[in-house]
């Protein structure tokens, strides 16, 4: 278990203006213990990786409903690799279909969490996702 | 990544701020490396209740200044949960007109147990960015009561933000806010009621002349507007040329890195005493604990032996001959702030 809390940046990249999910996930984040960033709707995937960099974030959840989820991940991943920061969890949410978050866990990206997901199960996949980074050293 | 830091590279001056809020080992040393660097900036607090318009102020200022060519950073400090030690760090939410600008660095603590409105890193943290160039730091600390007062230690200059519409806010403010303000900002100047928090505000500062009677100026704002901010930049400047001029802003840059150093000593004495090596709780049995006070003089009189007289004079002497061990200070030191 590490000794200062997981901070974790939750960022609504695009246009649509859905911001009820991110916030129920960073509320649940912050229960369990994690430091969230917030930064709210309508942003750039250049500016969630530089509010990345300057919050030295571990964590950057997205929060998509607008359909544009294939161009942003890798989109963003590239900006955080760019910032040195390519060790940084992505992990995201919305309306994502099935196969298209197989395709994108198959990329290398973290798990995607479709409507239903519990908030549980994203919090716990976070700390288990730290846990096995902790104990690979 | 001290070389990185000199450079003006974000990520290094990122990660080193992580540093500083989590004390890593190394950081002591990187820290007393790059603080002769600090110093250069306008360190400028940021305080008031919950809702006033702090971050939507800084954001305000951030504005002004761009406007000037300042480069700007901010440290923006929101609440830890005491109960889970989560945290929402929510000031950057209002911050995000000038993500994109290289001349502008945002960075949002928790206050990780600390109880004084700020972290227990916030100090080096603000050292940090005074250090990487920044020529105005803004602090801003969680939304405070009346006791926080942690910001005055941290910075050179206190803003205190009110708003209207806040109750009867000004009886909240009769002790604690009223006493480290420099400048009164009320925000939300369009809204009813302003007019009269002036009033208020300029009656209770006539009926109690706290610092000498200096006339602490009151300046109104909407900042979600800029309506005002620029007379907030003005007061601000023209408050730093007064302190410099009196000689006191050196003073009071004196006394934080005394403070600081002090700060430091404690926490290490803390844990020496408290901490693993040193806890006397063996050596107390339920008699002793009846008698606290003859216990702790009993106590103190063998630390005292311990401690007995070590060379005195200038630190740097023996800075010279003996380096301390650089990774003791740090620990322990979060609960101290």
């Amino acid at each position: 278990m590490r000794s200062t809390p997981i901070r974790v940046l939750v960022a609504k990249p695009g246009l649509d203006g859905h911001d009820r999910g991110a916030k129920v996930v960073a509320a649940a984040l912050r229960d369990r213990g994690m430091e969230v960033v917030y930064t709210g709707l309508h942003q750039t995937p250049a500016q969630i990786a530089e509010a990345a960099l300057q919050e030295d974030v571990d964590v950057v959840g997205l929060s998509i409903h607008s359909g544009a989820h294939m161009h942003l991940f890798p989109e963003i991943r590239r900006l955080l690799e760019a910032n040195g920061m390519g060790e940084v969890l992505l992990v995201g949410g919305g309306i994502i279909p099935e196969e298209d978050a197989a395709a994108l866990e198959a990329q290398g990206f973290g798990k995607l969490f479709g409507p239903g997901s519990r908030t549980d199960e994203i919090a716990d996949y976070i700390e288990a996702e730290f846990t096995r980074r902790a104990a690979r050293g | 990544m001290i070389s990185a830091f000199r450079a003006g590279d974000r990520r290094a001056l990122s990660r080193l701020l992580s540093f500083a809020e989590r004390r890593e080992a190394q950081f002591p040393s990187i820290y007393d490396e790059l603080a002769g660097a600090r110093g250069q900036a306008r360190r400028i607090g940021i305080t008031g209740p919950p809702g006033a318009g702090k971050s939507t102020l800084v954001n305000a200022l951030i504005t002004a200044l761009r406007k000037a060519s300042e480069r700007v950073a901010v440290l923006a400090v929101d609440p830890s949960s005491p109960f889970t030690g989560g945290a929402l760090l929510g000031d950057r939410v209002r911050m995000q007109d000038h993500v994109l600008d290289t001349g502008v660095f945002v960075r949002s603590m928790a206050t990780r147990g600390s109880m004084g409105g700020l972290c227990a890193a916030s100090l080096e943290a603000a050292d940090l960015l005074d250090a990487f160039g920044f020529p105005h730091v803004l602090v801003e600390t969680v939304g405070v009561g009346q006791i926080e007062h942690d910001v005055v230690e941290a910075t050179d200059l206190v803003v205190v933000v009110l708003s209207p519409m806040a109750g009867d806010g000004i009886q909240a403010l009769k002790a604690g806010l009223m006493e480290l303000a420099d400048i009164f900002v009320i925000n939300k100047a369009d809204l009813p009621g302003a007019s009269r928090v002036a009033v208020d505000l300029r009656d209770m500062l006539a009926l109690r002349p706290f610092r000498h009677g200096e006339d602490i100026p009151i300046v109104a704002c909407t900042a979600t507007t800029g309506e005002g901010v620029d007379d907030v930049v003005a007061a601000v400047g023209a408050c730093f040329e007064r302190l410099r001029s009196e000689g006191r802003l050196a003073e009071r840059r004196h006394a934080r890195h005394l403070a600081q150093v002090r700060r430091l000593v404690e926490a290490a004495l803390r844990q020496r005493i408290f901490g693993q090596d040193g806890d006397f709780a063996a050596e107390l049995d339920e008699a002793d604990l009846q008698r606290p006070y003859a216990a702790h003089a009993a106590l103190l009189a063998r630390i005292d032996a311990f401690a007995a007289v070590r060379a005195r004079g200038k630190l740097s002497e023996s800075l010279a001959e003996a380096r301390p061990e650089h990774g003791s200070p740090a620990e322990g030191s979060e609960e101290h702030r």
